[in-house]
């Protein structure tokens, strides 16, 4: 292979030419992405299907999705480098990758959203304290930060980069002080979650969205906070059985798969009971203090209806969590993807309710169900982040250690790696006749 | 000094629009967004992207032929008091763009802050905010006949009826030259207000016992500012946003159309504090 200098070593890796196709396919979709998105901000929002009721639309949707997806990074690095479990360091680093390509993902999507995105510094600049999205804004920020710098210690250990003494060392003690920047993302990640929870609830002119709750925060900004911490290890793990699909073998043990799944069932579970408690409350209680009953919100129009509180609730909360709390379920391949599979659809069902339910229910009596459907624009441009995403993910695992046990995994294969690789470097010609197919 | 302007005094400007009198001629769409420059676009029928600062609703009360009422709604926006200046808008939106005015409650929408998160558009029940999806585009010639005293709004920002401020910011600076430090309920008009043929809509100040629109209402400072006048009604009373604008009707299927009501649940309710 061309470029078997650069793949960690004893690892076996697919063909260059599959590596390029899988960059190329993902690639045209990125820059069709590209192309919508310089389209909305040379042409303006009217690119889009948005409108004055549906001011919030898909690409919100999609920031609140991926950054609660992304919360793996933050609540896993919370348990390996705050809580001590140990067994979490085999899938740390494709956590903090995920959730690096998240929260990047995140920061682009509102830069294309923003109607005058040159003044986005403005937020910083003329801060209003009283608003969530300040919030936002600085934790977000700042978490990305944090998240680059979790990052730059896996880079560096790139097997060339490794070479390097300078990055070799300064990889090394940026791991030694990775406690502290994963108790920052902790910090951070807690308010901006919460803030994000926090945009709809307190949004007291939509009785849909409008929660009670503690001081200045709403109920949604502690429910946000949890369902990320809850959830997010849930795509972590969804995206490692992916990989290890793709690549044909094993890249973390066991044991660290059912650890981490076990957390997350008894977070969803209790998530669970929580938002239960929550609907029950603002169903019986705020909404009718402000004039609805809950069917107001779930009637008289063609999409949201009951079914989505019982997809929400139900399928996306109670069935993962019954099924991950349990040793059976785990260790069960079908139901164990099944639940991973529902938990994340959950999670990004509720955030979309959060967005974009709340723009569409009616709130003055005369007024009518507002629905839309995004524009190609939208859709490009939303799927740019997950191409962007697959390319960043295909490069990493090609390069990078990300996952520690692989070698200890796929033993035969790596001794074969390393034979082919030791040959490779005796002589370059047999570079690729020698390489593996597969994988 | 007999030139000084009060600095202390706490004006409400507000307006009440009397149903029962307007026909929905549309008058005052048409005269604000000659006043304020507001840009539309070639094809309007869209109108949920389309810029109408005062809109004016069709309400009916359900009923079939010959029972069938119609009742004409203008909606401004609301410049909500909230709890405190807090209305529902000012206290989302992340850059200050938007800000409650102590001095006369109204709710000012800066132009040149806004970078169109339209994060106070969510937050507006009353969708009394638009957002600039264009460029302002103005038909050859007309850009001439633009007014001086309103800055036209860019694409991408957030825009909203300010109950026409360059006019106070004028009848304040006459005020000022002629030496008196009150500005006479005359002297400030909004154009809708002005344009109204039927004399359906009344502007002034709601804290002023000698303005018309404080008679009209007889609004309630101790329960934010709620009507004691029985015809008297603000759009979402119970949300809690404090609304200055009120609207008057005889008709009870009117005055209910304002609010969202349980089955069992009297006309008025304590609005929620925020």
């Amino acid at each position: 292979m061309i470029d078997s200098a650069l793949i960690p070593k004893g690892l076996k890796r697919c063909p260059t030419w599959q590596f390029v196709a899988a960059i190329g396919v993902f690639g045209a979709v990125a820059l069709w992405g590209v192309y919508a998105m310089l389209l909305c901000w040379f042409k303006g929002l009217n690119q889009t299907n948005m409108n004055d009721y549906y001011g919030f639309a898909l690409w919100i949707w999609a920031d609140l999705a991926v950054i609660a997806v992304g919360g793996g990074a933050f609540f896993t690095g919370l348990l390996r480098y705050i809580i001590g479990k140990d067994e979490l360091k085999n899938i740390i680093n494709f956590a903090v990758l995920i959730g690096f390509i998240c929260y990047s993902s995140a920061l682009l999507i509102l830069g294309m959203d923003v109607g005058q995105p040159l003044r986005s510094w403005f937020i910083f600049w003329h801060a209003n304290v009283h608003s969530m999205l300040t919030e936002v804004a600085f934790c977000l920020s700042c978490y990305f930060a944090v998240l680059t710098i979790e990052y730059i210690p896996l880079v560096l250990e790139n097997r060339q980069m490794d070479k390097v003494p300078f990055f070799h060392n300064l990889s090394h003690n940026m791991h030694g002080v990775m406690a502290v920047f994963a108790a920052t993302g902790a910090f951070l990640s807690f308010f901006h979650q919460g803030s994000l929870g926090g945009v709809a609830g307190v949004l007291f002119g939509r009785p849909f969205a409008f929660r009670e709750g503690i001081l200045i925060w709403p109920w949604t900004f502690f429910l946000f906070t949890w369902s990320a911490a809850a959830y997010g290890p849930c795509f972590t793990l969804l995206l490692t059985k992916l990989t290890e699909k793709i690549s044909k073998k094993k890249l973390v043990k066991d044991n660290v798969v059912e650890l981490l799944a076990k957390i997350s069932g008894w977070m969803i579970f209790t998530y669970t009971i929580a938002k239960l408690i929550d609907t029950i409350y603002w169903a019986n209680i705020t909404a009718p203090s402000l004039g609805f009953k809950l069917s107001h919100f779930y009637s008289n129009n063609a999409i949201y209806g009951y079914w989505i509180l019982f997809a929400e609730i139900i399928l996306g909360g109670v069935v993962p969590a019954l099924i991950l709390i349990t040793k059976k379920g785990r260790q069960n391949p079908t139901a164990f993807t099944t639940a991973i599979i529902l938990a994340v659809i959950g999670v990004c069902l509720n955030r979309w309710v959060m967005v974009l339910q709340v723009m569409a229910v009616p709130v003055m009596t005369f007024d009518t169900w507002a629905l839309y459907i995004p524009s190609w624009q939208e859709i490009a441009t939303t799927l740019l982040p997950v191409a962007y995403g697959v390319i960043l993910i295909i490069i990493s695992f090609r390069y990078l250690p990300v996952f520690p046990q692989e070698l200890e995994l796929n033993p035969d294969e790596s001794n074969k790696a390393q034979q082919n690789t030791e040959k490779a470097e005796e002589n370059p010609a047999l570079d690729a006749k020698l390489s593996p197919a597969g994988a | 000094m007999s030139k000084e302007l009060s600095h202390n005094k706490v004006r409400r400007y507000g307006m009440v629009i009397d149903l029962d009198k307007c026909t929905g001629c549309g008058a005052c769409m048409v005269a604000c967004m000659a006043e304020n420059n507001v840009p539309f676009k070639e094809d309007e029928s869209n109108k949920r992207d389309s810029i109408t600062w005062m809109k004016v609703y069709k309400l009916t009360n359900g009923k079939p032929f010959p029972n069938t009422e119609i009742c004409y709604l203008p909606r401004p926006c609301q410049h909500c008091e909230g709890h405190d200046g807090h209305s529902p808008c000012v206290s989302v939106c992340p850059a200050t763009a938007t800000d409650y005015n102590s001095e006369t409650g109204i709710v000012s929408q800066i132009y040149t802050r806004c970078f169109g998160c339209r994060y106070c558009m969510a937050a507006c029940p009353y969708h009394a905010r638009y957002f600039n999806w264009w460029d302002p585009v103005w038909p050859d010639g007309m850009e001439k006949y633009l007014s001086p005293n309103v800055s036209p709004r860019m694409r991408g920002v957030v825009e909203k009826c300010s109950f026409c401020f360059h006019r106070y910011q004028l009848a304040k600076d006459k005020a000022y030259y002629e030496g008196r430090s009150e500005v006479r309920e005359d002297e400030y008009q909004t154009a809708c207000t002005q344009a109204c043929p039927a004399g359906a809509i009344t502007f002034g100040d709601l804290n002023n016992p000698l303005h018309a629109v404080h008679q009209m209402v007889k609004p309630d400072l101790k329960h934010a500012g709620r009507p004691k006048s029985p015809n008297a009604f603000r759009l979402l009373e119970r949300l809690g946003t404090n609304p200055k604008v009120y609207y008057l009707s005889d008709r009870e299927w009117v005055r209910r159309a304002g609010d969202n009501y349980m089955a069992d649940t009297k006309n008025h309710l304590e609005p929620k504090e925020h």
